[in-house]
């Protein structure tokens, strides 16, 4: 049996302020760069022109520049290599085919040979129809996953625990886009629903790991049951994110243009998605649940304490009752099987 | 073999035999040589059911259009109004000889045209956007009490609006039962409000090359109801001029000469492909309401093909890089998953043939996070079997545990997603539609592979009672 790592016994929970505080630190730099710089919205949203063309000769990129400048019309222009350049014009109101003319009339002043290799116009209702649709389609996801979860699993907390870590993806793949000032896409939003779809898909297996241990091992603290959830699945985690990230690596730097932004909005995503997976959603999941149990009175508060005399209490019961709340997570548990059956 | 296992490999040999005969279509096409592809395409000799390519992996130019739902009459529902003006645009690009387009509504007043590969999308634009709206005028150029409104027309910069139409200050100064057109060469011209005849009753046009004046011309025939009407506007206006008018401009006004019921010609200084235009769109009617292009995306061929060689190649490292690591690493069970793996690319590949699914990038993406998934299904089902060897138990209960113990995880996370693919593909548009119906596609899929064929590999691998697995 090949292995990378012995059978692991990390108390994953030890460190969870040190998690806490660096989603945290991220979330203040992700808001400071939303602030600062914002986020590169492609003419998909924002509505406008773009023209790419690839000119047969060598051009300095300033005389492309000096050429765009002299229109007197604010441009961007990006750099695709192998002669190939992106001219992007954005929220303009223009009808079709006006503002590509100007930028075309504007680069043959340069008198090299070029040819137009892709054009986009986006007028503004349809870049505005799109970002709704776009942030419908997300709100509704998470609703449905936030229902789904909680169904499965029988806890609202749950549900919410994995939304969050799924907005934790997102929100720092958004942070790697507003850093690096990425154009996002219609293409990077497909990105960002791909690792969406990874994020609850790791959420879950933890999850259901828990909830598994919670029926093998009814007298174990909560936060025992965790760390032992997290250790058992570390290994398919990694094994999963290698194999993903190693993909993505080889798409990052041999899929070509159309899949660049795409493979770099997945690589932050999932190398992220395995940070949130370990730290994350299963220490919110315990303090979470650990704050809902402070609020029971003190003499059904569960875990090791307590545990001495519920023993007996137990031993005195029939066996077809369980032992009185450890958790509400674990109760709830114990009820969906008692259903089952 | 015991009977169920057997009944298991007949399923899933038919199914690859099934899924085998739905991809060869896609083989047999794509491998002839494109310039042959084009010609069949255009003789519509395309297999039905196959695998498209969307075009931002193969060129072409994309359009969106809005109709102009406020110049719509007031009858016509909207509904009926977008299926005509849907039906009209077709008739249009099929006469005009482009291969393979998808035109489709989207959402309420949207129209949505692929044009692969098009050469000269500026010349399909052309034909598309027209409104071609054909009407017949009486000239008045002698109205008393026009003057101011001339007046007025003469010193506005700009007196018609973006659709050809009397801006409403200048018309308002106009005796009832007027308009004023402008002419093709940029004058104008004072004509009796109402048309005597329109475009509607119109049978058939036709392009003659050399008309009177050595400019081709479009001659045209009216049905019953247009011949009717025709004969009466030219009967009572003889020796004056009628004006021709499409899309609000004057193409011609010549002085009518007889009664005229059932032909006419439009002549004027048409370059051959205007007037071959303006045949096809006189011939498919009249939009219902005028177009206006709000989206248009561009993709030369040669970037399509760039990026379709480097991402398929890309995507084929990337494949054999995960089947050699899990062979490496999990040995035969990887083996077993690895074959599972590409039975799963070639099944997705025969559905999405089947319903003629178009691939496009992010299409790519959600078939990637479907192999992702049927990876990760396969990981969890091997670690726990790991887990249940470390505990020694006999092979036959280390699989049989392995997956059932796996199979909530798998279960959970797969219907998780492909709710999510059902919201996209509800809310999504375009490039996030392409997304989730690949997705859904492979999850499903995946979930037959990774599960259902994985685990018959090992129930007949059980048959011969190793002593062994490698895991």
């Amino acid at each position: 049996m090949m292995t990378f790592f012995p059978k692991t016994n990390i108390d994953f929970l030890k460190y969870r302020k040190v998690y806490f505080t660096v989603s945290i630190l991220i979330f203040v730099l992700g808001i400071f760069l939303f602030a600062t710089k914002g986020l590169n919205l492609g003419i998909d949203f924002t509505g406008g022109t773009m023209v790419q063309v690839k000119f047969e000769q060598d051009v300095d990129m300033s005389k492309i520049r000096e050429a765009l400048t002299a229109t007197g019309q604010e441009s961007e222009l990006q750099s695709y290599g192998h002669n190939s350049y992106a001219v992007r014009e954005k929220g303009t109101e223009e009808n079709v085919g006006e503002v590509q003319a100007r930028i075309e009339s504007a680069l043959s002043t340069l008198n090299v040979p070029y040819v137009v290799e892709q054009t986009n116009f986006v007028g503004p209702t349809v870049g505005q129809n799109m970002k709704e649709r776009a942030a419908w389609a997300i709100i509704l996801s998470l609703v449905f996953i936030i229902i789904y979860v909680a169904f499965r699993f029988n806890n609202i907390l749950w549900g919410t625990s994995g939304v969050v870590a799924l907005f934790h993806d997102l929100f720092v793949m958004a942070v790697a886009f507003a850093l690096t000032q990425r154009e996002i896409d219609l293409v990077v939003v497909a990105a960002f629903l791909t690792v969406a779809g990874f994020s609850i898909n790791d959420t879950i297996v933890i999850f259901d790991r828990i909830r598994e241990n919670i029926r093998l091992h009814p007298r174990e603290t909560f936060g025992k049951l965790i760390n032992r959830s997290i250790n058992e699945t570390l290994s398919r985690t990694i094994i999963t994110s290698i194999t993903v990230v190693g993909a993505l690596f080889v798409l990052y730097f041999f899929g070509g243009e159309a899949l660049n932004s795409f493979s770099f909005a997945m690589l932050v995503g999932c190398i992220c998605g395995f940070y949130t997976t370990v730290a994350l959603t299963t220490p919110l999941v315990y303090v979470w649940t650990k704050g809902a149990l402070e609020e029971l009175p003190k003499e059904h508060k569960p875990a090791h304490k307590a545990r001495a005399t519920e023993k007996k209490a137990v031993v005195a019961e029939t066996e077809e009752k369980p032992a009185p709340a450890q958790s509400t997570a674990k109760k709830a548990v114990r009820k969906s099987r008692r259903n089952r059956r | 073999m015991s009977k169920s296992l057997a009944i298991k490999w007949i399923v899933i040999i038919v199914v690859l035999l099934g899924s085998l005969a739905l991809i060869y279509p896609n083989y047999s096409w794509y491998s002839k040589p494109s310039a042959e592809r084009a010609k069949l395409e255009a003789m519509g000799d395309r297999p039905e059911r196959m695998l498209n390519l969307g075009l931002d992996l193969r060129g072409g130019s994309s359009l969106l259009l809005e109709l102009d739902v406020s110049k719509l009459s007031n009858k016509e529902p909207l509904n009926e109004a977008m299926a005509r003006a849907i039906e009209i645009i077709r008739n249009r690009i099929d006469q005009y000889g482009v291969g393979e387009t998808l035109i489709t509504r989207q959402g309420e007043k949207w129209i949505l045209v692929q044009l692969p590969g098009v050469a000269n999308p500026e010349a399909a634009e052309a034909l598309i956007g027209k409104t071609a709206m054909l009407q017949f005028h009486i000239v008045k150029n002698d109205v008393t009490g026009a003057e101011k409104a001339i007046a007025k027309l003469e010193e506005t910069e700009e007196p018609y609006d973006q659709d050809g139409i009397l801006k409403p200050e200048i018309a308002k100064l106009l005796p009832e039962g007027y308009t004023i057109f402008r002419t093709k060469d940029g004058g104008y011209s004072l004509v009796n409000k109402e048309p005597g005849v329109t475009g509607a009753d119109l049978e058939n046009a036709r392009l003659t090359m050399y008309g009177e004046n050595g400019y081709p011309e479009v001659s045209f025939s009216f049905n019953a109801e247009g011949a009717k009407k025709f004969g009466k506007l030219t009967g009572a206006n003889i020796n004056k001029q009628l004006a021709i008018v499409l899309d609000n401009t004057i193409q011609s006004a010549p002085v009518v000469q007889s009664r005229i019921s059932k032909e006419g010609r439009i002549s004027g200084t048409f370059t051959l492909e205007e007037a071959r235009q303006l045949t096809i769109v006189l011939k498919a009617g009249a939009l219902p309401a005028p177009v206006r292009v709000i989206e248009k995306k561009t993709i030369g061929p040669t970037l399509g093909e760039d990026s379709i060689k480097s991402g398929l190649s890309a995507c084929l490292y990337a494949l054999i890089g995960i089947l050699l690591f899990m062979i490496i690493y999990y040995k035969w069970a990887g083996f077993i998953s690895s074959v599972a793996l590409v039975l799963n690319l070639v099944l997705l590949m025969a559905v999405m043939s089947y319903f003629s699914a178009t691939l496009t990038v992010p299409g790519i993406a959600g078939i990637i996070l479907s192999l992702a998934m049927a990876i990760d299904a396969n990981v969890l089902i091997i670690e726990r079997m790991r887990e249940e060897k470390l505990l020694g138990k006999p092979i036959a209960t280390i699989i049989q545990l392995g997956y059932e113990k796996a199979w909530s995880a798998i279960f959970d996370s797969n219907i998780t997603t492909i709710i999510v693919g059902f919201c996209l593909m509800q809310f999504g548009t375009g490039p996030v539609k392409g997304f989730a119906v690949t997705l859904i596609i492979g999850l499903t899929v995946s979930l037959f592979t990774a599960v259902f064929v994985t685990r018959a590999i090992y129930e007949l691998m059980l048959t011969s009672n190793p002593k062994e697995i490698s895991l």
